[in-house]
């Protein structure tokens, strides 16, 4: 049977870039072809060639054995391809069916919204792909899972045949991804064909029908899961064998270096962020934080590095009550931070590596003598730094905007672990980063850890949090549901417990089962 | 536990709740004190007030209301501290908004009570003419609200509205009172263009976009008026006369609120049908569904095959054209040729009757009215025994809307993407 979907020679030039080199793809009818590649490997670019948001330079489009043009999102979903967006692309204001047929309305004479007849067939399509979804719930109100499921619907609306989804597990928690594979099994039982974007391999290896590998725009592979080995397709995506598990030996917890008692935080809305929670991080352990975003990982984070306020509780760190104190107090304690959004908090974009780098000691010797710069100790100490953590780069006075987020999260982790540290709060440490960056930082964390630093360790993915952490605690709502020791708890366990669901598993069972799951 | 966070997550929610019915008790009570200790103690136990009930433009008016004003007082004080005491203990729930506003008519009826107190008011005649008032400021509302669903922050309403009156009044000199509105209508629709030019294609920030516009347009009709209209040979260029008012038979004979509301000139009825129009096309066609949507969320429209470029570009000029039709009625609805600056900032309060009737066609009407309220009492206030000078009175309903901006009355937010421009998607 020919492929409903072909792609021949596709092509795609940015200014100094060649995102896509002669790429060829095939999707058959009813099978989920997953898309590996590493951020920047061309995957985006590929699919929204595909989709019509930009258009190639050279090569094809065939679907279902003709060549079609497709200059716009109209012309694909003509085409009967659909695509499920990173972000989101539903309007909070509206309701489920307004979404759904939003460009595609069910109209009476004259234009006027038959609003009723739409969100029957919202109905219809929910109940036939078990979606479960209710038309006329505003989009404001679903939890993510069930906003991607609206995606889902808003293309089925309109016939789609082809969905492509575009790392659609980013947002979602481990039973939200459960959740979703079963729906793109659904589909594809029912005819539909699915192009599956991620750099997970984990979920390409559960998930998909058969691979393709991409790397720097030119398909390096393909495969079946039930024959491909991960250790292989990750060198495959990164070009070089790559270690996908953390080596690290057993913590040797010291001293409590980090101390909180009953912290609650407010947000301005009078909110409540984090509810009275307390914990410890001690010197040479890494305390996990895992939970889906938004539970109020970001306002403690903030908090602990004192740039926001907390409504009540106490921090110590060290000792010494840093519960009021200002970010440079609380830095000049010995505390390093990597920040959720290293865009936003952590560089001066603008400006360049060299300054970056000493953000938070340009004030000391030997970078300043009174109120002057030192600029000769600036730029030997960003050499150094560049050379050391192996920032790619042409040279120190570079501005950090024109790194890749890889580098610039080195920059972040060179500027932080140049001095002597005695706590680490690292909050998602590698969003965004491409497997070869990720084997990077966790090797340097758990250096870090080897020689004595205390780290707290904020992440929502699940994978890191149970490969570097030591205890791992969960947040759900605001609370530490409970902390655990990282060798005593399962993956599905945390995953219930990120989604608030609190199993009662005693410690003597859960080691039982570890031991059997060892075994097996 | 879930329990526990479940009964805490409503405490919570619950709170704000809480805070704003002990304010809005709270605030029922003090006002039911200052009608009792400024109005009623100023007042004698004799004197009495006359509301003349004749709001003119036909002959249905109701008997004049004679009442001794300190009952009267006493009466309302007694009322809005009930009206605060149930607030405080029981609460008026979804309700409390209207209470709010029939405590806030209470008031001022207390105050024109008080006010007119041994002499007579015509309430009527008052309340007529702020119907005729608020035309401009709900019609630039109108404006603000298609501009602003669609994305695009709209500041320019007052310059688009004084090119319409200059326009309309040039043209309706010509060539009668119509082709006087359709011009304006046009010019208001041109200078649109030039905003919608200015933000969409050349993304130039909204707001000083419109500044200049504003700028330019009021400084341009000055120019034209003085070197040009005023010159005496030039003169019949600007002597375009009003539409004549019409009393719409049946409705206009329903005494007192007849005149008021159904004997005006073809510019209230226009204002009537449009709330309406504008309300059923917004919210009920597909045009309207996809001009949210681009106001909303300009790239998932985008990818849905919507333009968002063109529905800004025709949405923006619509709006334009609204404004001018607005400021047409200056000139051919109430005052028979241009003078200079003569929209006096109607195009910005109409932004505030936009904001505070939630960017919607019917709550920007009520605004509106309110509006226009409060410039036909500064206009009465002369009569009245008001310590205050009038200007300070003109001012409540604005500080009004910097209450509600606050978000004290409630929750109001715009379109999510207005002022920001669109950009397609680039490596």
């Amino acid at each position: 049977m020919a492929p409903i979907l072909e792609l021949r020679g596709i092509t795609k030039r940015f200014p100094g870039v060649l995102a896509n080199d002669h790429i060829d793809l095939k999707l058959n009818q009813g099978e989920i072809l997953a898309l590996l590649g590493e951020n920047g490997a061309g995957k985006t670019t590929l699919m929204n060639i595909l989709y019509g948001l930009y258009a190639p330079d050279e090569g094809e489009i065939i679907i279902k054995g003709k060549p079609v043009q497709v200059k716009s999102p109209t012309d694909a979903i003509r085409a009967g391809i659909g695509m499920v967006h990173q972000h989101f692309m539903l309007i909070p204001v509206f309701s489920v069916t307004e979404n759904v047929m939003l460009g595609e309305e069910y109209t009476r004479a004259g234009g006027v919204l038959d609003t009723m007849r739409a969100a029957n067939k919202v109905k219809e399509i929910s109940n036939q792909f078990k979606l479960n979804i209710d038309p006329y719930a505003l989009i404001e109100d679903l939890p993510v899972g069930l906003q991607q499921r609206v995606e889902i619907i808003k293309l089925l609306f309109r016939n789609a045949e082809i969905l492509i989804m575009d790392e659609p597990s980013a947002v979602l928690t481990p039973q939200e991804v459960e959740e979703l594979f079963k729906i793109m099994h659904n589909l594809i039982a029912q005819g539909k064909s699915i192009i599956f974007i991620t750099h997970k391999l984990r979920e390409v290896m559960e998930c998909a029908d058969r691979i393709l590998v991409i790397r720097s725009g030119k398909v390096v592979g393909e495969a079946v899961p039930s024959s491909a080995n991960p250790k292989k397709l990750a060198a495959m995506m990164v070009g070089r064998p790559v270690e996908l598990n953390v080596q690290k030996e057993t913590a040797k917890p010291g001293k409590p270096v980090l101390n909180v008692e009953n912290l609650t935080i407010l947000a301005k809305n009078k909110k409540v962020e984090v509810d009275d929670i307390s914990f410890e991080v001690r010197a040479g352990e890494i305390l996990g934080v895992a939970g889906v975003q938004g539970n109020g990982q970001t306002e403690l984070v903030r908090c602990l590095t004192g740039l926001m306020k907390a409504e009540s509780g106490k921090i110590s760190i060290l000792g010494k009550e840093t519960t009021h104190s200002d970010p440079r107090e609380i830095t000049e304690l010995g505390v390093a931070h990597i920040p959720e959004d290293r865009q936003k908090d952590g560089l001066v974009l603008q400006s360049p590596i060299q300054d970056n780098l000493v953000l938070n000691t340009y004030y000391q010797k030997p970078f300043a003598k009174g109120i002057v710069l030192q600029k000769d100790a600036i730029i030997k100490n960003a050499k150094n730094l560049v050379r050391a953590f192996d920032i790619r780069t042409t040279g120190p006075g570079v501005p950090v905007s024109g790194l890749s987020g890889g580098n610039q999260q080195k920059v972040i982790v060179a500027r932080e672990f140049s001095r002597p540290i005695k706590l680490l709060i690292a909050s998602q440490p590698t969003r965004g980063l491409d497997v070869g960056s990720i084997e990077y930082i966790h090797r340097r964390l758990i250096e870090k850890r080897d020689a004595g630093c205390a780290i707290l360790l904020v992440s929502t993915e699940l994978d890191e949090v149970m490969q570097l952490a030591d205890r791992i605690a969960v947040m759900y709502n605001g609370k530490i549901l409970t902390i655990v020791d990282a060798d005593l708890v399962t993956k599905e366990e945390l995953g219930l417990l990120m989604a608030g669901i609190t199993t009662k598993i005693s410690a003597k069972k859960r080691k039982a089962r570890k031991v059997r799951e060892i075994v097996t | 536990m879930s329990n526990q966070i479940q009964k805490k997550e409503k405490i919570i929610r619950e709170k704000p709740e809480n805070l704003r019915q002990v304010i809005m008790g709270a605030l029922f009570l003090l006002i039911a004190l200052f009608i009792g200790f400024v109005f009623i103690r100023t007042t004698d136990t004799l004197m009495t007030t006359t509301f003349v009930m004749t709001p003119g433009g036909s002959k249905a008016t109701l008997p004049d209301l004679v009442f001794n004003t300190r009952a009267a007082l006493i009466a309302i004080s007694a009322l809005c501290a009930i009206l605060g005491v149930y607030q405080l203990i029981k609460g008026f729930g979804k309700a409390t908004n209207w209470i709010l506003g029939f405590v806030g008519i209470l008031l001022t009826t207390s105050f024109l009570a008080w006010g007119a107190g041994g002499g007579s008011i015509n309430v009527g005649g008052m309340l007529r003419v702020a119907i005729m008032r608020s035309v401009p400021i709900v019609l630039g509302a109108f404006s603000g609200i298609l501009c602003e669903r669609v994305g695009v922050t709209n500041i320019a309403i007052e310059g688009m509205m004084i090119t319409g009156a200059l326009v309309g009044s040039m043209f309706g000199s010509l060539f009668g009172l119509w082709t006087g509105v359709i011009a304006a209508i046009i010019s208001g629709g041109l200078t649109g263009s030039i905003h919608a030019m200015l933000s969409i294609k050349y993304k130039v920030n909204q707001i000083i976009s419109g500044t200049i516009i504003n700028i330019f347009t009021v400084g341009l009709t000055s120019y034209i008026v003085t070197k040009i209209l005023q010159v005496a040979e030039w003169q019949y260029l600007n002597q375009s006369g009003f539409f004549p008012s019409y009393s719409i038979p049946l409705l206009s004979k329903i005494p007192f609120l007849g005149p008021i509301f159904f004997s005006h000139n073809m510019f209230v009825y226009a204002m009537y049908l449009l709330v309406g129009i504008l309300t059923f096309a917004l919210f009920h066609t597909r045009w309207g569904l996809r001009l949210r949507a681009v106001g909303e969320h300009p790239k998932a429209a985008d990818t849905l095959g919507i333009n968002v470029f063109r529905t800004r570009y025709l949405v923006v000029i619509l709006g334009g054209m609204m404004a001018g039709f607005a400021g047409s009625y200056f000139s051919l609805g109430s005052l028979g040729y241009f003078e200079q600056v003569m929209s006096a900032g109607r195009g910005f309060i109409g932004l505030a009757a936009m904001i505070f009737g939630k960017w919607t066609p019917v709550g920007s009407l009520g605004a509106g009215l309110l509006f226009g309220f409060a410039e036909s009492l500064s206009t009465n206030l002369s009569i009245l025994r008001f310590p205050i000078p009038a200007e300070l009175l003109l001012m409540v309903p604005y500080i009004l809307t910097m209450v509600i901006l606050a978000g004290v009355v409630g929750r109001s937010q715009g379109p999510a993407a207005t002022g920001v421009p669109y950009e397609k998607e680039s490596l």
